[in-house]
């Protein structure tokens, strides 16, 4: 009966393997059907149309959408990595009162709706003159960014050997010293992993693109996929918007499975080491 | 891992040379001073907004003029509560969240369980299932709103030719088949989050528990269900309250799946639907603030529950 | 060397002072593909021929979003967009944002418009956008398919149905699996509160709110109008209607599978566009009546340029507005396009006729469309929102229609106290 189970656990895997794949294999077959193709329901087009691909840059600003969103996605990381850095090394390594207090306070704010904040950050946005603009993006951005940053950032500052830190207080350092000499060498993994995740989130956000951005030449990638349209005369272009999500796609999946041991190691960090 | 410290405020950290009192001054200052960016970057994106969504709730802002706003007291709560859309939106998300997250689970709980076994191209479908999380939220809910099209959808295509329908049905039209539709996104790509989750549990486990149930002679089935799941149970309890806290705040899949119809809304597309296309800044972010209290409480059900480690003890 | 470019540069503007600077302009027309091919070609045109540039920004599909987006931009008061498309129903909901068009547009250039629409466009006595085309719902049919069944147009609903179904049932027994019988704009947005007010207006059921603001939309005709669309739903008409807009109702009646369509006058061009497959085998009518004791009604649509108060460039948006809502430019729209004029004069024009033999003999339809209850001011958003959600419910088949249209008679009775909004 051995077989059985065996024959039972690789269908198993080929059916996980179908469910996770078959979506993304079904928008690259879609995006390089055109016209009636896409009303039939092939495995392959019969002849690929590769024209939806350069379509989707002259239908609109596609390449402007996909330049703002890394603009937008680099500045917010850069950001929550230097302001988390600095804060997690206070949280992680030096007792004072109130500790506890600021870490339930950031993991609270990690946990904010954006609805909850969509008000009143419009009108921070618009105070500051940014609507329509990319820098308004990357200060609301922080709020999804910068909480678990310091959150992963401070998990993995505890876990430093104390001996280093010893060591530097024995040689007279200041804390400044202690950390961006002997303590942000060592944290390079860790501030790749939050910053790969950092990235992830800043780009795939859409309610605060939605709000805060309306030209074309402003808008991020999700907002312009979700809102594509212009198409030619006759059909919805599900042709475009299939080629549009696959070359977005296909870096970030690239990025995910170089990077999958950290992102996984980081996405744990948070929620099972606690 | 670091030396247990007394819990003394004011507790040198092990040094000798340096008196502990100045050390131990200067260490706090600098503390408090690397946090400053930190916390004002915070109260800006993050408290002030919340402070100011607050504020508007309890006036009867508009959009045409936000200048204009006076306090009501609870009149813009009263609105939001007395509205039976309201209350559907709210039925809406928790049905969405409570499915979304029991099958996400369990799903998660089959593919880590898959892929804590050793078999060759294991790390393969492991990449495979990061997939769907790597994809934008926004890019998956219009593949799959391409797959669920009632014309040329190929869902209805494949299910019609295995005759499990017989006529195409109208997937993201429907309120319950659009319930049903967002909901298999959000598993989608929410699926594989739960798996890593799971398994890195999976694979903190002691394999001396394993070693003694097989002497013992338990099948699979049992070893699952009375060895491991109960050694689970922690995690998964963190994870699936984790998920839950996301689930309710969820905006985006319904966005760009559904209609505008109140009856396949969430919570959080109520709140915009009153601000932005109503104008009405004041019922809106009342009914905003309303969901904030939601989350807020389950968020204090997760760190109870996950008896989130603050100090830092081993 | 830079300081003596820099230099020269200075000189030659110094010594040029008639060299108006480019400006450049934003507008925000339609973005389904014809219009804004149409919209973005107008543009360009009075570019070239001021010397300045205009830029298109474009919008969601859905005029509901459209809105949402319009009032977030307007109300940051960004001066990212000069010129405003503005559907007929929207002037009493932004007119705080527009500049008073009235100084630039004299009274022998407005006379030419259809006085109800420009009073449209007024709201407290200030002229917030220049009509630029209108539109009344019409009803599409194949004449192929009903000629080979021994159908005759409709001229009510319940003669519809039965077409439709007469149809349908010898198409499917002949093998046609993929026809439907009417497809319309039944997604729970802007639209469907249109579709929804000729059936309501055809069955002699009033419009939702009356002139004076009172809720007339509980009453026995609308009920019976609605509770008949609703057992359309499931038959002759399809369940993905209830989330088609225009463009997919007009997907599917242009790919040669429904039988009947209610759309916008748009429609027709692509219709008979080349490569369309129906071409040459539809006709366009007034909608029916609902039952012998109705009447044939269309809603009114249309769309107004404005400008917006924060524009940096007020008086070129004006003129920008001057010229594509000029006779030149709707003429040219309503042959390329089938929209319709808003000046009266080109519905005598031969060429016009030509391209569109309805804007002739469908003439009293655009003239007497019923509008959209906008006496609701402000309000307007809300009230079409909730009447479009009852009756999106009662297709979608939750509740019937009686208890429906009770629950959004109280809502709106709340909403306008005593019929003041």
């Amino acid at each position: 009966m051995r077989w059985v189970k065996k024959v039972a656990f690789w269908l198993l895997l080929a059916v996980i393997a179908v469910y996770t794949l078959f979506p993304f294999y079904w928008a690259i077959v879609s995006s390089l059907k055109t016209g009636s193709a896409l009303f039939e329901v092939s495995p392959w087009p019969k002849e690929p149309a590769w024209s939806n691909y350069s379509a989707v840059f002259t239908a609109q600003p596609f390449g402007q959408n996909i330049f703002n969103s890394v603009i937008v996605a680099t500045a917010v990381v850069v950001l929550s990595l230097v302001l988390g850095l600095t804060a997690s090394f206070a949280l992680a390594r030096i007792e004072f009162r109130g500790r506890k207090l600021l870490l339930v306070s950031v993991l609270a704010v990690s946990m904010f709706p954006q609805i909850a904040v969509l008000s009143g950050m419009f009108e921070l946005v618009r105070w500051l003159g940014v609507y329509n603009k990319l820098p308004a993006l990357i200060v609301s951005n922080l709020i999804l960014t910068l909480p678990f940053t310091v959150w992963v950032l401070t998990t993995f500052m505890r876990e430093l050997p104390k001996e280093l830190e010893e060591a530097a207080i024995v040689d007279g350092a200041t804390p400044w010293i202690t950390v961006s000499r002997v303590f942000l060498p060592l944290m390079g993994p860790a501030m790749a992993t939050t910053g790969l995740l950092a990235f992830i989130a800043a780009w795939n956000e859409f309610l605060f693109a939605l709000t805060f951005t309306q030209s074309d030449s402003v808008r991020t990638v999700p907002v312009a996929i979700a809102l594509f349209s212009g198409g030619s005369a006759f059909e919805t272009p599900w042709g475009l918007i299939m080629a549009a999500s696959v070359i977005v796609t296909v870096p970030l999946v690239v990025l995910v499975l170089i990077f999958q041991r950290k992102i996984i190691s980081g996405l744990t960090a948070g929620a099972v080491k606690g | 891992m670091t030396r247990p410290t007394t819990p003394t405020a004011g507790a040198a950290t092990g040094a000798t040379e340096l008196p502990p009192s100045a050390l131990v001054r200067e260490r706090t200052r600098a503390a408090w001073l690397f946090l400053t960016p930190t916390l004002v970057a915070m109260a800006l994106v993050a408290g002030w907004p919340l402070a100011r969504t607050f504020w508007f709730a309890f006036s009867d802002a508009n959009l045409t003029d936000m200048a204009a706003a006076q306090f009501v007291g609870l009149a813009s709560l009263q609105s939001v509560l007395e509205d039976p859309d309201w209350w559907t939106t709210v039925w809406t998300t928790f049905r969405f969240a409570l499915v979304s997250v029991s099958l996400e689970t369990v799903l998660g709980l089959i593919i880590a369980l898959a892929l804590n076994a050793k078999f060759p191209g294991r790390g393969m479908l492991r990449a495979a299932v990061l997939v769907p999380w790597a994809i934008p939220t926004v890019v998956s809910a219009r593949m799959w709103a391409w797959m669920f099209n009632d014309i040329y959808g190929v869902i209805n295509a494949m299910f019609l030719s295995v005759g499990l329908i017989s006529e195409p049905l109208a997937w993201t039209a429907e309120p319950e088949l659009s319930l049903l539709a967002v909901v298999a996104v959000d598993v989608w790509k929410t699926t594989p989050f739960m798996a890593l989750l799971i398994l890195a549990a999976l694979q903190m486990l002691p394999g001396d528990i394993y070693e003694a149930a097989k002497i013992d002679g338990a099948g699979p089935i049992r070893v699952f269900f009375q060895v491991t799941l109960p050694l689970l149970k922690g995690p998964l309890m963190v994870a699936v309250i984790f998920r839950m806290l996301d689930a309710l705040r969820v905006f985006d899949i319904f966005f760009v799946l559904t209609g505008g119809s109140t009856d396949t809304m969430p919570m959080a597309g109520y709140s915009r639907q009153r601000m932005f296309e109503y104008q009405e800044i004041g019922v809106g972010s009342a009914s905003a603030a309303l969901l904030f209290v939601i989350i807020a409480l389950f968020t204090t059900v997760y760190m109870v529950v996950g008896r989130v480690k603050l100090g830092g003890e081993a | 060397m830079k300081k003596v470019l820099a230099g020269l540069v200075a000189v030659v503007a110094l010594a040029t002072p008639g060299l108006a600077r480019a400006e450049k302009l934003v507008i925000a027309c339609g973005s389904v593909g014809k219009e804004a091919d149409l919209c973005k070609q107008g543009a360009e045109a009075w570019a070239k021929k001021a010397g300045h540039t205009v830029e298109l920004m474009s919008v969601p599909q859905d005029a509901g979003q459209q809105l949402a987006q319009f009032q977030q931009l307007l109300a940051a008061g960004s001066s990212d967009v000069d010129v405003i498309r503005i559907d007929v129903v929207w002037p009493g909901l932004m007119a705080n944002h527009f500049v008073d068009l009235k100084p630039y547009f004299p009274d022998d250039v407005l006379s030419q418009h259809f006085e109800p629409i420009v009073k449209n466009n007024t709201v407290n006595g200030k002229l917030i956008a220049i009509p630029w085309f209108t539109d009344a719902g019409l009803l599409y049919y194949r004449t192929d398919l009903l000629e080979k069944h021994g159908q005759k147009p409709p001229t009510t609903w319940q003669e519809l149905a039965a077409s439709a179904k007469a149809v349908l049932d010898a198409e499917k027994k002949a093998g046609n699996s993929k026809l439907v019988g009417f497809v319309f704009q039944g997604k729970a947005y802007e639209g469907l509160t249109c579709n929804a007010l000729e059936w309501i207006d055809s069955f002699k059921g009033g419009t939702i709110v009356d002139q004076s603001g009172q809720v007339t939309v509980n009453n026995p005709k609308a009920v019976e109008a609605i509770t008949f669309f609703a057992g359309l739903v499931g038959n002759v008409v399809p369940k993905g209607v209830l989330n088609y807009q225009e463009e997919e109702a007009r997907n599917a009646f242009q790919a040669g599978n429904a039988v009947f369509m209610r759309n916008w006058p748009y429609a027709w061009s692509l219709a008979n566009s080349k490569d369309s497959p129906v071409a040459g085998k539809v006709a366009v009518m007034a909608l029916p009546k609902g039952g012998p004791d109705g009447k044939s009604t269309g809603t009114l649509g249309g769309w107004q340029l404005g400008v917006s108060k924060y524009s940096k460039n007020e008086k070129l948006a004006a003129e920008l507005v001057k010229y594509l809502t000029s006779a030149e430019e709707q003429k040219r729209r309503a042959i390329e396009g089938s929209f319709n004029p808003t000046i009266k004069s080109l519905y005598k024009d031969a060429d016009l006729l030509k391209a569109n033999p309805f804007m002739g003999n469908l003439y009293e339809t655009f003239v007497n469309a019923v509008p959209r209850p906008t006496i609701t001011g402000a309000k307007y958003n809300q009230v079409s929102t909730e009447f479009r959600n009852s009756v999106y419910s009662t297709l979608s088949g939750k509740g019937k229609a009686a208890d429906n249209l009770k629950k959004v008679e109280t809502k709106l009775k709340s909403l306008g106290k005593d019929g003041k909004w």
